[in-house]
């Protein structure tokens, strides 16, 4: 198998089209094949391997929140595979299950790559047995196998593929072990199209199923659905099949009711109960019959969990992430920043005097050079050691040890622990985070934890706060701000609470396994986070900063300066030009530091500001506007008048933070 | 079952103080109005039926079957009693004749509904004679009132001495025995694996009354403490 990448991905973590090529030969017939399977077993790393995109991959469930597609040729067939999000079951728990299952129902892949972990076989398979109801054409990937035998699971394919009739792969993804076995299954399904084996379930309920079917055949419904699996669905009362039903047939709902109020009576227990222990009961007796399991101990991993969910040193562990990923940030960031600002120096350096002598001149040299210089020397250096060390926490499944450490914090602001996993990835960008809330289970707890999220200091931020006051002022009035900054997230967080109607729902998390982060891995997301910045939000830098020098030149922003003059120097105690970089920063908050550069005509803020002014600058740009591309989010996950309010109330934050912390300072010294 | 059968049965449950006291026919036949030939015969056919022990010239005594059926009929009959005397404000006198009507109709939903409804009455208005208890599973009418009230569900049974896994020690085995809450959370715990008569194990509980990890079925959940609270095992 050969692997390139297409240089296809662009803005942030969102580009699906990418096409792959495996024994590139001419095309005969297309294929579209889905990979379907709980959260956190590997679905979007085989993805990455067979379309050669880039996916994003961590170590915690739900990080697929749209189905991802792409494409790959192999062996002269052009295949689509779609990368559907981690679901457990086809219930209606979450919109992302009927998603599943509308597609997997309704547009019918030519094969459902089905990705289990085959170290928690017999959960996983609960799932696949309801692909198998469902009658789709399914393969089944026993993924992490190599983690399965380190567990002691010794697995008999034959004997599973047997009793499940559907043919079986074993395969470690992330080495890329199996995958040409489990297309090559797949294409072999698709061109034969073979029956699904029907599963059976205890008698009692099969005679239920029975009855319930035959009235449904009688009724000719006409539905996409297979009739066996919308029996099954009516019995276990799930409320969209139920009304898709009503809306053809009342005589079916009737028996339905009839039929289920007496098996519930006869089995004193609720119908959606008895199947899903009719599904467990058939699952343990399969794994029970093709598995083995040998006890073995694993004292690394065992110290490392009782470490990270300790009662002193998980919380020391939570911390540690979070300071330690902003610091490391600071000091690697620092670090090259400085060499390469030394380097830059070397080829030329940002002349001031030029803008009054030759504008012209100035507007090149100055506008796009200063552009460049800035986005080398104050951006690349700190963007690149975050994302490096935030994959790598991602793929080590900290984050939900710190997620399940939480949780009783996060009650405080009508959330549970797993909105942890969003907030902090908020630290990275705003948008894929906001984006990563729909692991939460209603709309309010999205909304709130996107509401947080606002408030978290995203990198662009964090290289606002690093680059005015960790480099100008010190270090530890930066690291002052983020604690000052978390205070904030806690306080409009209970706000919000209290505002937002509706009660909180809890924890229900799985807890993925600890494992060795794979530098490979993390290095391909970083470079894949840090192109959307090359590609897409270099050029504004340079465009934007020769834009300033000839708007400052011609004396443009000065009515912008004047008409802010009574909030930003007198309410906030900010040099005049600040209000243009407030208005520039909404675009994108680094463009505050860059518009500074740009106007001041040097990366020396201390020539334009006073490091009070940098502290109280950069603690309004850390809270006063989601950016644009953070608003749009917004606007579509949760409409625009819940966007205009959300920023409204950031506005208002600042505002109210930033003059009060102005006039303390100001007593203060 | 008849209207008739019921009326015995709630005869000699109401004429008899305990289960053990015998009951006569000629004590039954004046209660019901009836006569005493009609009255042997009825007797012999509850007898038959398993709902009372009848011996002749001695009298009858409710089997637990027929003590069953006889708590269950007077509860109606004395719910609506209470029912129409306080909540529409029907005269006390007439409030009997009224019950004894419509109480073979009630349904047992209903009947849980009115009791909800009047707060769970202890006593009737007519004769201020105690109403028997549901057979609900609730531990007590608070418990009932609130699951009401918070739209909740259970799936599992209640019938042995059961503890909460957020009270458990870590380590401790158990047996899930039932789960309450609201549907959807069901259906995820079940999806999860959770069914009624899985073994799981506590692995850990977080601090600060944070959430519980437990292993089941080869996996690890982590449940949040109110979610937890209302998952009980038979601890092993």
């Amino acid at each position: 198998m050969t692997s390139q990448n297409t240089p296809a991905n662009t803005a942030d973590d969102c580009s699906k089209n990418n096409t792959h090529t495996i024994n590139a030969a001419k095309t005969d017939k297309q294929f579209t094949f889905a990979l379907a399977g709980n959260a956190n077993v590997g679905k979007s790393v085989i993805f990455n391997q067979l379309t050669g995109s880039n996916q994003i991959i961590g170590n915690w469930p739900g990080k697929t929140v749209d189905r991802a597609e792409g494409t790959l040729r192999f062996e002269g067939h052009d295949i689509k595979i779609i990368d559907l999000p981690g679901i457990y079951s086809f219930s209606t728990f979450s919109m992302e299950e009927i998603v599943s299952r509308d597609y997997i129902a309704l547009e019918r892949p030519d094969a459902v790559i089905n990705v289990v972990d085959a170290s928690v076989l017999e959960r996983n398979l609960f799932f696949t047995l309801q692909l198998i109801e469902m009658n789709a054409p399914v393969v089944l990937v026993l993924n992490q196998i190599d983690v399965a035998k380190n567990k002691g699971i010794l697995i008999d394919k034959n004997k599973l593929s047997a009793l499940l009739g559907v043919p079986i792969v074993f395969a470690t993804a992330t080495r890329g072990e199996g995958i040409y076995e489990a297309v090559t299954e797949a294409v072999k399904i698709a061109n034969s199209k073979p029956k699904s084996k029907q599963l059976k379930y205890h008698k009692d309920l099969e005679e239920q199923i029975e009855k319930l079917q035959h009235i449904i055949e009688k009724e000719k419904l006409n539905l996409t659905y297979p009739t066996r699996w919308i029996t099954i669905k009516l019995l276990e009362g799930d409320t969209e099949i139920t009304k898709l039903v009503a809306e053809k047939s009342k005589t079916v709902i009737l028996h339905l009711k009839l039929i289920s109020s007496e098996f519930e009576k006869h089995c004193q227990e609720k119908c959606f109960s008895i199947i899903a222990s009719e599904r467990y009961a058939l699952t343990s007796s399969i794994v029970a019959s093709s598995l083995q399991q040998e006890e073995i101990s694993h004292p690394l991993t065992d110290k490392l969990d009782w470490f990270a969910t300790h009662r002193i040193y998980g919380y020391l562990t939570a911390s540690a992430i979070i300071g330690g990923l902003l610091l490391w940030t600071f000091f690697v960031g620092n670090l090259f920043s400085g060499l390469i600002s030394q380097g830059l120096n070397l080829i030329y350096s940002v002349n001031p005097e030029l803008s009054t002598s030759t504008p012209i001149l100035s507007i090149i040299l100055n506008g796009f050079w200063g552009g460049i210089d800035a986005g080398l020397t104050l951006i690349i250096p700190f963007v690149i050691p975050f994302y490096l060390l935030l994959a790598l926490i991602e793929d080590s499944g900290l984050l939900t040890r710190v997620a399940f450490m939480m949780d009783s914090a996060m009650h405080k602001i009508g959330l549970h622990g797993k909105a942890l996993i969003p907030i902090i990835l908020g630290y990275g960008c705003s948008v894929p985070a906001i984006q990563s809330c729909k692991i939460m289970e209603t709309r309010r707890e999205r909304l709130l934890a996107a509401f947080a999220i606002t408030f978290a200091p995203c990198s662009a931020r964090t290289i606002v706060l690093f680059g005015m006051v960790g480099l100008f002022v010190g270090i530890h009035w930066a690291l002052l701000l983020y604690i000052v900054n978390l205070a904030i997230i806690f306080t409009m967080g209970r706000i919000a609470m209290k505002a937002v109607p509706g009660k909180s729902t809890g924890l229900i998390m799985e807890m993925s396994s600890f494992k060795r982060p794979s530098l490979k891995i993390a290095l391909k997301q970083t470079w894949t986070r840090t192109k959307s910045i090359i590609y897409i939000v270099f050029p504004i830098y340079i465009i934007g900063s020769a834009l300033i020098q000839i708007l400052y030149f011609y004396d443009i922003l000065t009515p912008i300066s004047n008409t802010l003059y009574p909030l930003t120097v007198l309410w906030l105690g900010l040099p005049a030009f600040a209000g243009i970089l407030l208005l520039l920063g909404a675009v994108r908050k680094e463009l505050i530091i860059l518009g500074a550069a740009a106007i001041l005509g040097t990366t020396n803020l201390l020539i334009g500001f006073t490091p009070i002014q940098l502290v109280i600058m950069a603690l309004v740009a850390m809270l006063y506007i989601p950016c644009v591309s953070t608003m749009t989010m917004l606007g579509k996950e949760f409409g625009w008048k819940t966007a205009a309010t959300i920023s409204l109330a950031n506005i208002s934050t600042a505002i109210i933070i930033g003059g009060l912390t102005f006039q303390i300072l100001n007593l203060l010294t | 079952m008849q209207k008739s059968t019921q009326d015995y049965l709630k005869t000699v449950y109401n004429l008899s103080k305990n289960k053990e006291e015998v009951v006569t026919t000629t004590e039954i036949s004046q209660k019901l109005d009836v006569a005493p030939a009609s009255v042997t015969e009825m007797l012999k056919k509850l007898a038959e039926e398993g709902y009372i022990k009848y011996s002749p010239y001695h009298g009858s005594t409710l089997t637990e079957k027929g003590l069953k059926e006889a708590q269950k009929i007077t509860r109606k009959h004395r719910l609506l009693e209470s029912f129409l005397s306080n909540v529409l404000r029907i005269g006390k006198d007439k409030v009997h004749q009224e019950a004894c009507q419509m109480e073979h109709s009630l349904s047992d939903e209903a009947e849980e509904s009115l009791c909800r409804l009047l707060k769970h009455p202890d006593t009737c208005p007519d004769d201020n004679k105690t109403i028997p208890a549901c057979d609900l599973p609730f531990s007590n009418c608070e418990e009932c009132i609130q699951l009401h009230e918070k739209g909740l569900e259970q799936v599992g049974k209640r019938d042995k001495n059961l503890t909460s896994i957020r009270e458990l020690k870590s380590g401790t085995f158990g047996k899930i025995s039932f789960i309450r809450g609201e549907h959807k959370v069901l259906q995820r715990l079940l999806d999860m694996g959770l069914t009624p008569g899985t073994r799981i194990q506590i692995i850990k509980i977080a601090p600060m009354d944070g959430p519980v990890e437990i292993a089941v079925r080869g996996s690890k959940l982590a449940l949040g403490q109110n979610i937890a609270c209302n998952v009980f095992v038979e601890v092993e």
